[in-house]
């Protein structure tokens, strides 16, 4: 029984990622500042709401650069494979936590990939919308209406985005082991094989997977 | 004015020509909005442009530059020929019945005594009444002689139909024809219509004789002396009405006296002269107190030393050699190395006076130019190259500038004159800068120094100089108030005047009926006097009361002659003595005296019964639509174009050279290679002002110089399109004098006028910038400006002249 | 003006101090009077201390070209051609319009930055604004800039500071022509009354009071000759609304937006309650690889065979 465990991020990446988590929370939270009176306060974070103002759209910019490097690094492990119809309609067992007919899966699972392509797709309309409202510099190049347009679109991209981070803060939390799998790069050979089998057996080499059926929750 | 700014509101129409007041004279023109808004009443303009006016007004009509005789002419044929005279008044307070004699004539656009060679009228004995052996002035009550005035009038108009009228004006005869009829409705006497004009009509070489057009409009309406009537001058400079009041001219002396010829050396020939008799039976006559206005000056000038022994200072004072030293004649003698030194004060010929070019090489022959002004003008730098605006070898220029910095009118207290004619006293807002002096300081000590060097060294004809009284607590600067109550006038000896009152020996005057001409009163300037009494210093009064609500507001400072508002107020009454109409009271016979809601401009006991008449400067006592002598180019206006016209002839003349452009205009032999010709400068320019700014002067504040902060032109879209020329491209306007170059700015408000058969297209040119100063720098205008002008004032034609037109 | 005068205040939830009762005050700009002199611009930069840049002609009359945080009010001039073919010169004083419902203060996200006092007039607070430009975005006639010196947002005032002492803004009181007025609202639209009767005896028969009820009516209103077509005065909103965009933006949505956030965090938790984490247990454990097998994973692009250290980094 070999137990060495496997390595799922390295350093690089682990620093990317947590580089774009950074900057999302600071983003985050000064564009929430900006988003409801009622969170207003948090403005004082970022030394007021002036400094909110300045500072929101540079973290914004570099939280997408970085997140582009994640894209370079993921985006072919987020392409969609047979398996992922299958798993996104039995959703409802992943979330139970049962394993009764859920098929495996690559390195990363479908909700992630729709993760991945929401989180792009919200990044790349922040970053355009960004600027387009990014009054220190560019939107005196464009009319009232682009710029309400944009105003909206940069609100419901956040709003997007937030809530695809809050499912996948969680999921961190609910799936034991991804978290330090983000931390120190390793996850356990079980791990890898109950979550991402296909993965598994890729980086293994273990061309004989049991029976899907045979799984036990 | 005749009549004054807060009058307009008691207009019922309001006719703006030759001038823009919303433009110029915003704040003058919240009365227009007051009569529109509370006596219903109608604004019509009539300009090249559509105008800020224009924008406001009931009726617009275009008309080319520079034709408004043949409008005006056109009219006077129209209301004549319609009937629609205020007959009253006409027949009694006109001279329509005075009869004409018969050296009088007009043939093919020239009257009788024509000079070609000198461009003059040398000749104006036809110019004239028949006298009758009682020495008055005949007269035809019927109006039925072929020579009296009315019969000739009607004569002379008769050829300004509506269609040659649209022919020359380039205005579309129903258009005129409207415009016609609402004026005609004026001649009722319950409805009066005040004429707003100023340089509009004033720059021209035929400017005064346009204005003349516009009284006779009025005096056939009945509509002078009327409230909400006369023909109105918005002036241009906040003082510039008190400039020609104190007569800073060079033939002028203060108050319309006027400086003698070198013939007139005899001192009663000149004042009987000037003090004519009566020319009908019962008539004042005021000029016949010249004798006692001019000693009263004499004495503010010279005190003591006017003595009778030498004529009361007629002596010491200049005599001219030639009819007058305007500024063109002065700049045609510097260019010909004929004059030394020049005292420029509040003066920036450069930019001020046409063809700047030759302005500027008439500075370059000076050996010394002295600019006194609170601004850097472009004349103080004339010599200064910059660039393309202005391109001069300043290396030979030998030209030695001194520039002494003057305070500004609100770094000093004092009076000003406006358009009302009220003189009101301002005071000072704010010590001037650094080493600025007042005018009066600089004048002053000049004056001390000259007069010492006179004393110490002698020289030709020095008591001019040493002689002048100067009783001034500090000679240095003389204050605003010591000069005043010196104009207004004061008690040399004790005097009692015509109603017994006593007048000690240093006291003010009460006004200029109390002047003498033994040499026991005072005054710097009859017609001020009353402006500063025993009472104290009337020009400081604010007192807006209006107890008739005919808006005449006698205790707001003080207006010339005497504080009447209106000039020629008895006319507002009928021979009776009764106001023509209860909504147009102004004065009228209560019984024993004159009086009302204005303070008569008669003589105030003289009853209706006594026959005067309500002229009375004229010595006929009725107000002139045959203008005798008085005029250069003649008796009755005749429409004569522009010296730059762009159609070539006068529809009215074809076939007379002569009469093509004024036959009696001011232009000198240098002047004529400098004009254009339609063939290659085919559109006709004009120049004005914008609200923005003020002359050349706030150009050199900020905030105006961003509210328009770059020379502009305006063409009408059709040329524009003609011509590839968009909003915004760069334009260069050429003339024969020279170029501009500015920033087109395409407007439909500039349309292009059917003119004698052919298409006239009109090119608007504002004139504020300059090569100093905080708006962007461009070229003065009137560097296209043709050096030449009215024969009367001299003024030039700057509204009137050909250029061509190309995108840069 | 006192705190007690702000009736409402951006980025504010409560309800705003509404202690004193003041009546609504409006100015009056009647375009059939204004000779477009700028006199109002120029007051408006003196009281204001306000000097913009000295700019260029483009070909109009229209200078400044645009407002800017350093020109707060300006005027409009559109030549116009009536259907009958005369000619008109329409000049309109473009400013800030107080409007009852204001755009800007309903997107300011700064409390306080925006505050609308109960005579009717809408303040910018400069002390409390952050720059953002959602004002702008907020705002239906498009009047507040940013300033690019200090980034904060500017416009008209209504003169707050002179009206609160008792006196008529700066622009009123210049205007040569009468053709601003400024009193309580109720007379401003009296006096429009009477200047639209006069205007209709001159012909001008879509003579009308500009005073919008798309914003719930505004604090400076026109008189305009033609009152049915707003929009030839270069571009008067003919019915000026809070644009949708900015009603989707702000409006219900926010809130319901931060309820969704709020929601799916408890989501979260009483799944983790409910149904609890997912661990991997210890018989999961995958059988002994085969020792040909790199334990890499090649979707990370580290594994070089040919390269010692190949496999990554270590195992902490």
């Amino acid at each position: 029984m070999n137990d060495k465990p496997i390595l799922r991020y390295n350093a690089n990446e682990r620093t990317n990622h947590w580089l774009v988590a950074i900057l999302f929370i600071m983003a985050a939270l000064s564009g929430l500042a900006l988003f409801h009176p009622a969170l207003y306060w948090l403005s004082h974070l970022f030394g007021g709401g002036p400094w909110t103002r300045i500072l929101h759209p540079f973290m914004g910019v570099l939280m997408f650069v970085f997140f582009l490097g994640l894209v370079l690094r993921f985006w072919r492990a987020n392409y969609f494979i047979a398996n992922d119809r299958l798993w996104l309609k039995r959703i409802d067992r992943v979330m139970r936590n049962e394993e009764e007919g859920v098929p495996p899966i690559g390195k990363y699972n479908p909700g992630q990939k729709l993760l991945f392509w929401t989180l792009l797709l919200c990044m790349l309309v922040l970053l355009i919308s960004g600027v387009v409202i990014w009054r220190a510099y560019f939107s005196s190049y464009f009319g009232i209406g682009s710029i309400r347009l944009a105003t909206l679109l940069h609100a419901l991209a956040a709003f997007v985005l937030v809530l695809s981070i809050i499912v996948h803060i969680y999921a961190g939390i609910w799936i034991k082991g991804s978290v330090s799998a983000m931390l120190h790069g390793w996850v356990s050979r079980a791990w890898a094989k109950k979550h991402h089998e296909l993965w598994y057996r890729e980086v293994t080499g273990d061309k004989q997977p049991e029976p899907p059926i045979n799984k036990k929750g | 004015m005749t009549n004054h700014w807060t009058d307009i509101a008691n207009a019922n129409l309001i006719l703006v020509m030759g001038g823009n007041a919303a433009e110029a004279h915003p704040c003058g023109f919240k009365w227009v909005t007051e009569a529109k808004a509370h006596n219903k009443a109608r604004l019509i303009v009539v300009d090249p442009r559509f105008t800020r006016t224009a924008s406001v007004a009931d009726y617009y009509a275009p008309i080319r530059t520079g034709s408004d005789i043949a409008f005006m002419g056109g009219l006077i044929n129209f209301l004549l020929s319609n009937d629609k005279i205020q007959h009253e008044y006409v027949r009694n307070y006109t001279d329509v019945s005075f009869i004409v004699k018969a050296g009088f004539s007009f043939e093919d656009g020239l009257f009788s005594g024509y000079d070609a060679a000198k461009r003059s009228y040398t000749d104006k004995s036809g110019w004239g009444y028949e006298i009758g052996e009682d020495g008055f002035a005949k007269v035809d009550p019927t109006l039925q002689d072929p020579r009296c005035v009315y019969q000739l009038m009607k004569q002379h108009y008769s050829r300004y139909t509506l269609e040659l009228a649209s022919q020359i004006c380039g205005m579309p005869a129903d258009s005129m024809r409207k415009i016609w009829e609402e004026i005609a409705t004026c001649s009722q006497p319950g409805k009066t219509m005040t004429i707003l004009y100023a340089l509009g009509w004033t720059q021209h070489s035929i400017g005064s004789q346009i204005i003349r057009s516009a009284a006779m409009v009025q005096l056939l309406l009945g509509n002078v002396g009327m409230p909400g009537g006369g023909v109105n001058a918005l002036r241009g400079h906040s003082n510039i009405q008190g400039l020609t009041d104190l007569g800073l001219l060079s033939n002028l002396l203060p108050g319309y006296l006027t400086l003698p010829a070198d013939a007139e050396q005899d001192y009663n020939a000149y004042i009987a002269k000037r003090a004519p008799k009566a020319l009908r039976p019962g008539q004042l006559s005021y000029w016949q107190n010249y004798g006692k206005f001019h000693v009263s000056l004499m004495k503010a000038w010279y005190g003591a030393n006017a003595t009778v022994e030498n004529n009361w200072g007629y002596d010491y004072l200049p005599k001219l050699d030639i009819p007058g030293y305007d500024v063109l004649k002065m700049f045609d003698m510097m260019a010909k190395d004929q004059v030394n030194g020049y005292f420029c004060q509040g003066f920036n010929p450069i930019a001020a006076l046409p063809d700047k070019n030759r302005v500027t090489a008439a500075l370059s022959k000076l050996k010394w130019l002295v600019v006194m002004d609170p601004l850097a003008t472009e004349t103080s730098e004339f010599w200064r190259n910059a660039g393309p605006f202005n391109d001069v070898e300043t290396a030979s220029i030998q030209t030695e500038v001194i520039r002494l910095p003057t305070t500004c009118f609100a770094e000093e207290d004092g009076s000003l004159v406006n358009s009302s004619r009220w003189l009101q006293w301002h005071w000072k807002g704010a010590e001037g800068p650094g080493q600025a002096r007042t005018d009066v300081r600089i004048m002053s000590e000049l004056f001390l120094r000259l007069r010492e060097r006179y004393q110490r060294d002698g020289g030709a004809w020095a008591e001019s100089i040493l002689k002048l009284n100067w009783p001034y607590k500090v000679p240095e600067e003389p204050t605003p108030e010591e000069i005043a109550k010196e104009f207004s006038g004061y008690a040399v000896a004790d005097v009692t005047d015509a109603s017994g009152a006593l007048v000690k020996a240093g006291q003010q005057l009460a006004g200029f009926a109390q002047l003498k001409d033994d040499g026991s009163t005072a005054s710097g300037c009859w017609i001020f006097s009353g402006s500063w009494t025993e009472q104290g210093n009337q020009m400081a009064r604010r007192d807006n009361a209006d107890p008739y609500g005919m808006k005449q507001n006698l205790g707001w400072a003080w207006a010339w002659p005497m504080n009447r508002r209106i000039l020629y107020n008895r006319a507002s009454a009928d021979p009776q003595g009764k106001p023509w109409a209860p909504n147009k009271r102004l004065v009228w016979w209560n019984g024993k005296a004159w009086g009302g809601t204005d303070v008569p401009d008669f003589k105030v006991d003289a009853a209706p019964e006594s026959g005067m008449n309500p002229f009375i400067m004229n010595p006929e006592g009725v107000a002139r639509f045959f203008a005798l002598d008085k005029m250069a180019e003649g008796p009755f206006p005749e429409h004569y174009e522009p010296f730059e016209t762009p159609i070539g002839i006068n529809p009215l003349h074809p076939n007379n050279k002569q009469a093509t452009s004024n036959p009696a205009g001011r232009v000198f032999d240098s002047v004529w290679d400098s004009l254009g010709q339609a063939k290659d400068f085919p559109y006709a320019a004009t120049s004005y002002r914008l609200t923005e700014h003020f002359h050349f002067w706030t150009k050199h504040c900020p905030i105006n110089a961003v509210t328009q902060p770059e020379q502009f032109v305006e063409i009408g879209e059709a040329l524009a399109k003609e011509k590839g020329i968009a909003a915004g491209d760069r334009v260069r306007v050429s003339c024969k004098r020279g170029h501009i170059e500015a920033v087109a700015v395409v407007t439909k408000r500039i349309r292009p006028l059917q003119v004698n058969n052919q298409t006239v297209h009109q090119i608007g040119i504002p004139l504020h910038w300059g090569f100093t100063g905080v708006t962007r720098h461009g070229y003065l205008t009137n560097t296209l400006v043709p050096f030449l002008g009215d024969g009367n004032t001299q003024t030039p034609e700057s509204k009137s002249f050909l250029v061509n037109v190309e995108k840069i | 003006m006192a705190s007690q005068d702000i009736i409402a205040r951006s980025a504010t939830t409560t309800a705003p101090s509404s202690i004193r009762q003041q009546e609504e005050v409006a100015k009056l700009i009647d375009t059939t009077k204004c000779i477009g002199c700028k006199a109002c611009q120029v007051a408006c930069s003196e009281w204001n201390e306000l000097r913009d840049e000295v700019g260029h002609n483009h070909g109009t009359y229209d200078n400044p070209q645009d407002l800017s945080a350093e020109t707060w009010t300006l005027m409009r001039f559109t030549e116009h051609e009536t259907s009958e073919g005369n000619l008109e010169w329409l000049i309109r004083k473009d400013g800030c319009m107080h409007c009852a419902d204001p755009g800007c203060l309903k997107a300011c996200p700064s409390p306080g930055a925006i505050i609308k006092h109960a005579n009717g007039i809408v303040d910018f607070n400069q002390d409390h604004c952050i720059g953002c430009g959602y004002c702008i975005t907020g705002c239906p006639f498009n009047i507040p800039r940013i300033s690019q010196k200090d980034h904060k947002a500017y416009k008209c005032t209504l003169c707050s500071d002179r009206v609160s002492v008792g006196l008529e803004p700066a622009c009123v009181k210049t205007c040569p022509t009468g053709a601003i007025v400024f009193g309580t609202k109720q007379d401003m639209k009296e006096h429009a009354a009477e200047r639209i009767v006069d205007l209709k005896s001159r012909g001008f028969d879509n003579a009308g009071l500009y005073d919008p009820d798309g914003v719930g009516g505004t604090h400076v209103m026109y008189v305009l000759h033609h009152a049915d077509t707003p929009r030839i005065y270069a571009g008067l909103p003919d019915q000026p609304i809070i644009s949708p965009l900015v009603g989707l933006w702000k409006g219900v949505t926010k809130p319901l937006a931060l309820l969704a956030m709020g929601a799916a965090v408890l989501a979260g938790f009483f799944h983790y309650v409910r149904v609890g984490p997912q661990r991997v247990e210890e018989d999961e454990h995958p059988s002994p690889p085969d020792a040909s097998v790199h334990v890499v994973d090649p979707a990370v692009h580290v594994y070089d065979p040919n390269r010692p250290g190949g496999q990554g980094e270590e195992r902490p």
